[in-house]
């Protein structure tokens, strides 16, 4: 009888994450391919079975009809804190930031927050993939890479750490959100400051390659070490260094840091990249970019220098892909897209920098980023093209599962309208 | 140098020819949308439609294909001001912010580059009662003076929630400020501050009314003291001032309209306002303005129930609804935000651009002059390459008086001369200090 229970449970779970469908009518943007017109797509078992003009349809299976819509991967947010914090002013709801600069061994993912609101907000506007990275200190912690749903971190991981976070070293006179915190501090105790962390940072580096040496060599006195054991996959060049370097001396440092240390680099937040462009492009870096509607950083920068800095790393051949940095503001991800496309960047690149390219450097592009036999079937109907605004978005799929576009938002919206 | 050659222009601009954009689309925002041209002369518009006259000694800028609106209007920044708050009391009426305008912050040129023409630049938030807005047109290139918007009525700023209550927590939570804490700790202090503001100035202005009198009745009278504090805000009880609140939570937009119910006034604005679509009905009902973000969310605990929906809700309940940047990065793509509230609430085009436009005009009281594309109203215009409401637009050229203060093909061909020179001057400046580099060395 038990087992009869248990089987018949399984079969249902099953049934409900295997159920397939058809969708066909819609116009398809595979983004690794040409476009299809009025295209079908097959989904089982949370993937993508098949895809084209015409494929073969078996029996019985659930068929969506989107004609006159159309069908996108779901986007893929490449720097946020969603899961990590709620309100970003009360401390008692963000945990993206620990006590120390150096903390390898912090995981994000078992701090995501499941039930928190703004992953049905985000998710409603298309974006079904997000890295969630920890901040602060010079080594923050392991990011992950999350889908916008489940019950639990464990059912929303889809590559955990997906990167190591580092805040790369600079001189800093100012800083804080008030005038009485941005007052200058001389620049001799920054740089300082600065040497030191940097300093710090290599020691760090090398009491990791000593660690590793020493569990090779095994030894009856060998302790496991959480912070050292966290280093050894980013030693091996498994696990990428994403350096959050802003400006060009710290782009130039964090790119020869990670050359000296043999280390796979990703650069985060890259506003100065288009500065060193050509470096980037020698050595393959890719740079995680966001966000675009942003001020310029320096007063005499051309107005439009954060609008056009996709643009010139397009054409340079620099790799790269979107991130809000943010979470409240994670939704609006397409629209800082489209202003780079305003601005110079083509079109189709702006849409696999939300999609395949991040795919690509967060190493999943076997699961996610374009739509693709046996890739996952995250997947977006909208009535128009993402990146603009007034387009809306009508269904969503996360694992082949259809995901409820209902939020908080919404829900408030649907309220408040009816009230007499 | 730059200055000065504008002034040249501004002076050449009073016997300017007239000028006509030609085959733009041309969305008025009042009147509907049409194919045609618009004549400018002398800093007006003064024909718009699908047939209009050139003049023979006319300038005609050709729009083929681009999009003309009226300036876009923000209602809530603080760019091209030195300070924001005089947090140290309570009620800071006395202080404008006309006072602290600094006229070459680069922030003007970037939200003209955006498609701005008018912006109120108001105190901040940190008290009840704060300072006094000041509406300017974004003419970059003038001195202070000539950005005021001329005639534009005078604003004072409230604020309620959050912000006004901070300072009175222990300890502060404002870095460098230490101290004891200052009243008020909490919204019912915020009311409080202002109510007993409110009476003050009643019993000032009635002072000054009874010392009228006795004198009209030839009475001797000594006048009372001037108290530049409360004059504001008689200013406002007799609506000569317009009243803008800082407000989230739906208890304390109910707490201000009602106060400002109970002492006979408008409230021309609410800003921010981001749970007005809970109490629409109360706000419309009391003739108060809106001024709103879209998106903006979960910054802080008053900020938890903002929602996308906010400005098509309160619009479809008859309230006056605009939206503001209160940041120099977002007002350079108010068209944009406008767009949201298509996508959140399905508003029509009309509807979206007049809460950047005319709406905004209304609440700062100067929408007889711009806010929209018609005869008789100021030549602030932007052209656009695509229509505004998609985020593949971008500004080209924007027009304040009838002059262009924004030229993107201008501004991208002088980018090379400006680095060539930024270049020359930064090597001038190395020459220098290395020449000056040991007699300039303090003793340490």
């Amino acid at each position: 009888m038990k087992t009869l229970i248990l089987s018949l449970l399984c079969s249902l779970t099953a049934a409900a994450a295997g159920d397939g469908f058809l969708l066909r009518g819609a116009v398809i943007h595979p983004v690794s391919g040409p476009e299809i017109p009025n295209g079908m797509l097959l989904v089982q078992d949370g993937r993508i079975a098949e895809v084209g003009a015409k494929v073969p349809v078996p029996k019985g299976v659930r068929i969506i009809e989107a004609k006159g819509l159309h069908v996108y991967p779901g986007l893929i947010d490449s720097g946020t804190q969603i899961g990590l914090a709620e309100i970003s002013s009360v401390r008692e709801t963000v945990d993206a930031v620990e006590i120390g600069d150096f903390n390898p061994q912090l995981r994000a993912i078992v701090a995501v927050h499941p039930a928190s609101e703004h992953i049905p907000v985000t998710r409603a506007n298309g974006i079904t993939a997000a890295v969630t990275a920890p901040a602060g200190g010079v080594i923050s912690g392991q990011a992950a890479l999350i889908h916008l749903d489940g019950w639990t971190w464990e059912e929303m991981q889809v590559r955990s750490p997906v990167s190591m976070m580092l805040q790369f070293p600079v001189i800093e006179t100012r800083g804080g959100r008030f005038a009485a915190q941005r007052a200058r501090r001389p620049f001799s105790e920054a740089k300082r400051d600065y040497e030191s962390r940097l300093q710090q940072l290599r020691e760090f580096f090398e009491q990791a390659r000593r660690y590793q040496k020493a569990k090779l060599a095994g030894g009856p006195d060998f302790a496991t070490d959480a912070k050292m054991e966290a280093m050894l996959p980013v030693l091996e060049g498994k696990l990428p260094l994403v350096a959050h370097a802003v400006r060009e001396r710290a782009i130039r440092e964090a790119v020869a840091f990670a050359e000296s240390q043999k280390v796979r680099l990703v650069l985060a937040e890259a506003r100065d990249a288009w500065k060193v462009a050509d470096l980037l492009k020698q050595k393959n870096i890719p740079v995680i970019l966001g966000p675009t509607l942003e001020l310029p950083l320096e007063e005499d920068d051309p107005y439009d220098k954060a609008y056009t800095l996709p643009a010139e790393l397009h054409k340079a051949g620099v790799k790269f892909a979107f991130a809000s940095f943010s979470t409240s503001f994670a939704r609006n991800l397409p629209y800082q897209a489209a202003m780079a496309v305003a601005f110079g960047l083509p079109h189709a690149e702006a849409l696999k920098a939300l999609t395949l390219y991040p795919a690509e450097i967060w190493g999943v592009a076997d699961l996610l980023g374009s739509i693709e036999k046996g890739k996952l079937a995250d997947l977006i109907l909208t009535d128009g093209d993402p990146l603009e605004t007034r387009t809306q978005l009508k269904q969503l799929f996360i694992r082949g599962r259809e995901v409820e576009l209902d939020n908080k938002h919404l829900r408030l919206y649907e309220k408040y309208r009816q009230r007499p | 140098m730059m200055r000065f050659g504008l002034a040249l222009a501004a002076a050449a601009a009073l016997a300017a020819p007239p000028i006509v954009i030609r085959n733009a689309n041309v969305l008025t925002v009042t009147k509907g949308r049409f194919q045609g041209s618009i004549l400018v002369r002398d800093g007006k518009i003064v024909e718009a439609g699908p047939k209009v006259l050139v003049p023979d000694d006319a300038r005609v800028i050709d729009a083929s294909g681009q999009y003309v609106m009226p300036g876009i209007i923000d209602p809530h920044s603080h760019i091209a001001s030195e300070s924001t708050n005089e947090g140290s009391i309570s009620v800071s009426s006395m202080v404008s912010m006309e006072d602290v305008l600094d006229p070459e912050d680069i922030a003007i040129y970037r939200a003209l580059a955006g498609g701005v023409t008018t912006v109120a630049v108001l105190h901040g938030s940190a008290n009840a009662v704060g300072g006094q807005s000041t509406v300017i047109k974004l003419r970059w290139g003038r001195d202070a003076r000539g950005l005021l918007f001329e005639g534009a009525p005078p604003i004072l700023k409230f604020a309620m929630g959050e912000n006004p209550k901070r300072r009175g927590s222990t300890p502060s939570q404002i870095p460098g400020v230490s101290g004891t804490p200052r009243y008020p700790a909490s919204r019912m202090g915020v009311e409080d501050v202002m109510r007993q503001a409110f009476l003050e100035a009643a019993a000032y202005r009635d002072a000054w009314r009874r010392y009228e009198a006795r004198r009209q009745r030839g009475e001797a009278a000594l006048p009372p003291r001037r108290d530049l504090k409360l004059e504001p805000l008689v200013e406002v009880l007799e609506g000569r001032r317009l009243a803008h609140v800082h407000c989230y939570r739906a208890d304390e937009i109910l707490a201000v309209l009602r106060l400002a119910q109970e002492f006979h006034f408008k409230i021309a604005a609410l800003i921010h306002v981001l749970e007005g679509y809970k109490v629409a009905r109360e706000i419309a009902q009391a003739g108060a303005g809106a001024t709103t973000f879209t998106d903006w969310w979960a910054y802080k605990v008053e900020a938890y129930d903002a929602i996308p929906y906010n400005a098509a809700l309160m619009l479809r309940k008859g309230v006056l609804v605009s939206l503001n940047s209160d940041s120099a990065e977002l007002m350079r793509h108010l068209n944009q935000e406008a767009a949201k509230a298509v996508k959140y609430g399905g508003l029509s085009e009309d509807e979206a651009l007049a809460l950047i436009t005319i709406n905004a005009a209304k609440q700062l009281g100067v929408d007889g002059r711009v806010g929209s594309i018609e005869p008789g109203k100021d030549a602030d215009l932007v052209i656009f390459d695509k229509h505004p409401l998609s985020n593949y637009a971008k500004v080209l050229r924007v027009m304040i008086d009838g002059e262009f203060y924004f030229d993107r093909d201008r501004d991208m061909s002088r980018r090379a001369e400006l680095e060539a020179r930024k270049k020359a001057l930064l090597e001038r400046a190395r020459e220098r200090e290395k020449k000056q580099a040991p007699s300039r060395r303090r003793p340490s």
